[in-house]
């Protein structure tokens, strides 16, 4: 077992772990932060998704010694502190951008790393940004429109009914 | 102007500020204090005989607490089937035992042999590794025909023969049927298949287990449709637990889409378990694991022939279907092929003669049961397809081919046993034409070949059976279930309302649609109206979610209630106002009695039945609750026309979907968002049918597909914005809201366009192309174009 300490949602969090324990695990397990979802063993569905130092990472594929001092953000920490919620998350409420929900907290964070990269992205570069994040119930659309809405764009006129 | 406010208007979801902000409660969220968790050994091999299991070593290792093996369950129920269909000899079908964990023989590669229960999930996967396992291995029987020769292994030692049943529907058509085909003038046949998928809901299943020594009661947490079935089965068929010492939780689920309806071994396992350790048990499943244990869906080998006169006027079709059953029958499996799909096979159209027959078959794979559709896909595709062939056979528009066949006047009764009670497939396929610019199109080619593009388009019908019922019916057909739905609804002294219904929400929005209902109803604001769903403790009775009912069955059963409840708060206002209670009238949450100006409000009346003071006791008792179970007087059917256009690239096969439009006819809709959203989920996973996905197995039994890089989930650049429409709407005769259900329409209608478009793009290059199977990979594109 070996110390970790990080700041998750800008709190630090310390913690003993196994050397093969996950990032994901440490975060659900440990810090009962269960909003970071696992929909896969092969680093391909983007459930985990949460940022790391800024940077968008499943959270599965990292161990959590190797996130030792860095900064996490999570699902949990992604509405203001009077519980309303961020433009993101806003977008997918108001443009019905989930169903079971289960994919969403990665679709969030990924949106949000996409929006911090690329402020006014096409159609085609959400689509494209969105390879890792599998969504089984939405078909996409409301997702992507979604995101473009949140970017400031006209999702209305880009996006057919 | 749209509403804002109860049945027509699309509030915002509630339900997502938990999923928005990380605070869903998910069962793999759940931790119980003291809880251990079991990792399944299962079978590498498709098929084998156990010669031995030995855990010693395993038992030694660090964190072990107990490990099970089949032996631990001798005496204990198998997983029973909740359908038992009778074949066209009048036979019931052959249905073998379904062990929690296996007995003697392996049956499928993910068969459960062993369970470890230890301290900790790696603990208990450590150990399983220990254990040493003597398996002989057998020859496994993968491909359906193969499996019905002579001599052909047998799955199960005691069934005389690897067929489940061979079903003939209407048997009594057959030789009609035949005649018909005799007399055609023309006649079109088809060998398609209809690709094996797993439903994958991104939440992998997960189940925990707990046992209250003291009140003797087990509680089950886990992802599931129904719980409450669940409990009937597990309870009474399984483990021997009676409803009331045994709870079934179903918290949030991450999404169902069929493959949670199935009450599965590792659910009677941790219950067992926990009972065995007097501690929690848990089990996550890994995406691993869920593609070798979850239930599998489709996997039909069919041929179809359509007959037609002089006229173009369908005269008869015939079809027989190879349906996989899998290694062991999973809970709904039986009805799959037949009566959800035979039913069907009339589609919109007039064809006076139908004739139907099935075979299921065991395979040394995993069990097959309902996917989003559930025989009704396999039953469009395939109808869709040879309509389409029969209309390049003639030389005819396939628009006009299927118009002149439509079925035109409603009710209408089916050669298959079923009656429509409405519909109009001609407004649909007008909208069709309408939203998806069909004008267009002949533009877009020429655009597309501009840039060595071929691009076809794609259109069909569909029609779906939803709600299946009524109870007496399905039991005469071998559902071993009814098929109603409950609701129980609770009226606080204050005026708010809780509905406990027996539907299940996991991704359906329920939290936000139910209450629109209430609202409309009273006259009030849905934020008085809380939903809770999902837990036998709470919720009286429940059918569950599947099969596009919860609206139809549950939602009617919500109203049925909801009517009680007015009708007693009308006798109460009756009585505060000291008139008649066939004056009252109840309007935007205030009864009033008619011609006069008196009123009071809702939460006036509700108050006074919880202190009633001022109260007619002598007539009615206190309080203000009611019960209703709605059991349908028959199924509802939606019916809707689609649209898809492609581009295929002739250099490397590689079919785009650039546009996609949805004519579709729910009868009434509640909330128009949540429906456009459900049409865009099946679509999508309807294109990822035709396009990207299927489950493949080796000869050996091996899955090939087996995680995320090897079987093809849509992801958001494969599948563009859709086009959706729902204004047509000939609402459902027989239920109180005139619903008809739209969860599966996508899934339905979707695959039959993807495919007549990439065979209509291949054709405008002169190759002379009438069908590829499912998924139409780039290889396979390719390969018909340069074969
Ligand atoms: S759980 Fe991390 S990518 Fe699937
Ligand atoms: S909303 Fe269910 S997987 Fe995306």
């Amino acid at each position: 077992m070996t110390e970790v300490t990080m700041t998750v949602n800008g709190k630090l969090m310390r913690g003993e772990v196994e050397g093969r324990t996950l990032l994901v695990s440490f975060l659900r397990d440990q810090l009962g932060l269960t909003g970071t979802h696992v929909g896969c063993d092969t680093s391909q569905c983007g459930a985990c998704v949460v940022h790391v130092d800024g940077k968008a990472v499943k959270s599965c594929t990292m161990l959590a010694l190797e996130a030792d001092g860095a900064e996490v953000a999570t699902i949990e920490g992604q509405a203001d502190a009077d519980g309303s919620l961020n433009v993101i998350q806003q977008a997918f409420q108001d443009h019905h951008g989930l169903q079971c929900g289960f994919c969403t907290p990665g679709m969030v964070m990924s949106a949000a790393a996409l929006l911090k990269e690329n402020p006014k992205p096409t159609e085609d570069e959400i689509r494209h940004y969105l390879e890792g994040n599998i969504c089984r119930c939405t078909g996409y659309h409301n997702i992507v429109k979604a995101i473009l809405a949140a970017s400031g764009q006209e999702a209305a006129a880009i996006a057919a009914e | 102007m749209p509403k804002d406010h109860g049945i027509g208007a699309s509030p915002k979801r509630r339900e997502d500020l938990r999923f928005l902000t990380g605070s869903g409660r998910y069962t793999d969220d759940i931790n119980l204090r003291g809880q251990a968790y079991v990792h399944f050994l299962r079978s590498d091999m498709a098929h084998g005989k156990i010669n031995g299991i030995n855990t010693r070593m395993a038992e030694e290792m660090p964190g072990v607490i107990r490990i099970f093996t089949g032996a631990d369950f001798e005496g204990i129920g198998g997983l029973p089937c909740g359908w038992q269909v009778t074949d066209k000899h009048g036979q019931p079908m052959q249905e073998p035992g379904h062990p929690v964990l296996a007995q003697g023989k392996v049956r499928h590669v993910g068969d459960p042999i062993a369970a470890v229960v230890a301290e900790s999930r790696e603990q208990a996967r450590d150990a399983a590794e220990a254990i040493e396992v003597d398996i002989e291995e057998l020859p496994a029987v993968i491909d359906m025909k193969a499996a019905l020769e002579d001599g052909a292994a047998l799955v199960h030692d005691d069934l005389t023969s690897n067929l489940c049943y061979d079903w003939g529907f209407v048997e009594e058509n057959k030789a009609a049927v035949e005649e018909a085909f005799q007399k055609a003038a023309h006649v079109t046949t088809l060998e398609l298949v209809n690709n094996r998928l797993i439903a994958n809901p991104m939440e992998p299943r997960v189940a925990v287990g707990d046992y209250d020594r003291a009140d003797d009661e087990s509680t089950l947490y886990t992802t599931s449709q129904n719980p409450h079935v669940i409990r009937l089965l597990m309870g009474a068929f399984v483990l021997g637990i009676p409803e009331h010492k045994l709870r079934v939780v179903a918290p949030d689920v991450g999404g169902g889409f069929g493959t949670k309806i199935f009450h599965y071994a590792e659910e009677a396992f941790c219950t067992f378990a926990a009972k065995q350790i007097n501690r929690p048990v848990k089990w996550t499943a890994s995406r691993s694991e869920a593609f070798i244990s979850d239930a599998h869906g489709r996997d039909h080998v069919t041929k179809i022939q359509l007959a037609l006169d002089a006229d173009n006027n369908f005269t008869a079709l015939r079809t027989d279907t190879y349906a996989n059953m899998g290694a062991y029958l999973s809970t709904f499996a039986p009805s799959v092929p037949t009566w959800l799909h035979g039913t069907l096979m009339a589609g919109n159209y007039k064809t006076p003669l139908v004739y139907v027959n099935v075979k299921a078959v065991f395979t040394n794979t995993v069990p097959v049961d309902a996917y989003r559709g559930a025989g009704r896909p396999e039953a469009t595709f395939q109808l869709e397809r040879v309509i389409d062939k029969a209309a390049l056979e003639l030389g005819v528009d396939p628009i006009a081919l299927r118009r002149q066949n439509f079925i035109t006047e409603f009710p209408y009764a089916t050669p298959v046993a079923v009656e429509y009670d409405t519909g109009d497939y001609h407004a649909t396929m007008d909208k069709l034409e309408e939203i998806a610019d069909l004008k267009g199109f002949a533009a877009r080619r020429a655009e597309s070949e501009t840039r060595g593009r071929l691009r076809g388009l794609g259109i069909n019908c569909y029609i779906e059976a939803c709600g299946i019922a009524p109870s007496n019916l399905v039991g005469q057909l071998g559902a071993r279930a009814g098929l109603y739905e409950s609701a129980t609804v609770r009226v606080n002294a204050t005026g708010g309302l809780v509905v406990m219904t027996g539907s299940h929400s996991h991704g359906q929005g329920h939290e936000t649609s139910f209450p629109q209902v209430i609202a409309e109803m009273i006259g009030i604001d849905e934020s008085m109206v809380e939903i809770v769903h999902g837990d036998t403790s709470k919720v009286p009775m429940g059918m569950g979610t599947y099969g596009s009912r919860s609206l139809a069955v549950g939602g009617s059963a919500m109203v049925r209630a909801t009517e009680k409840i007015i009708k007693k708060a009308k006798k109460i206002a009756a009585h505060l106002m000291e008139a008649s209670e066939a004056d009252i009238e109840l309007k935007d949450g205030q009864f009033s009695v008619a011609g006069t100006d008196k009123s009071v409000a809702w939460g006036d009346v509700t108050l006074a039945a919880y202190v009633p003071h001022n109260y007619p006791l002598d007539e009615i008792e206190p309080g203000l609750e009611e019960t209703a179970f709605y059991d349908p007087a028959n199924f509802t059917y939606p019916s809707g026309a689609y649209a898809c256009e492609v581009e295929v690239d002739p250099a490397t096969g590689k079919v785009t979907i650039e546009r996609f439009s949805a004519a579709d006819d729910f009868g009434n809709i509640i909330n128009p968002m949540i429906v456009t959203g459900q049409v865009h989920g099946g679509i999508g996973q309807g294109i990822g049918q035709a396009l990207l996905e299927g489950a493949v197995y080796d000869e050996n039994g091996q899955l090939l597909s087996a995680s995320y890089m090897d079987y093809a989930m849509p992801r958001a650049s494969d599948v563009p914005f859709y086009t959706v429409d729902h204004s047509c709407q000939t609402p459902c005769t027989h239920n109180p809201l005139g619903v008809k259900g739209c969860g599966e329409a996508g899934a339905i209608g979707s695959p039959p366009a993807v495919v007549n478009a990439v065979v209509d793009a291949l054709r405008s290059a002169g190759k002379d192309i009438t069908h590829i199977d499912m998924p139409l990979s780039p290889a396979r594109v390719w390969a018909a174009m340069n074969g």
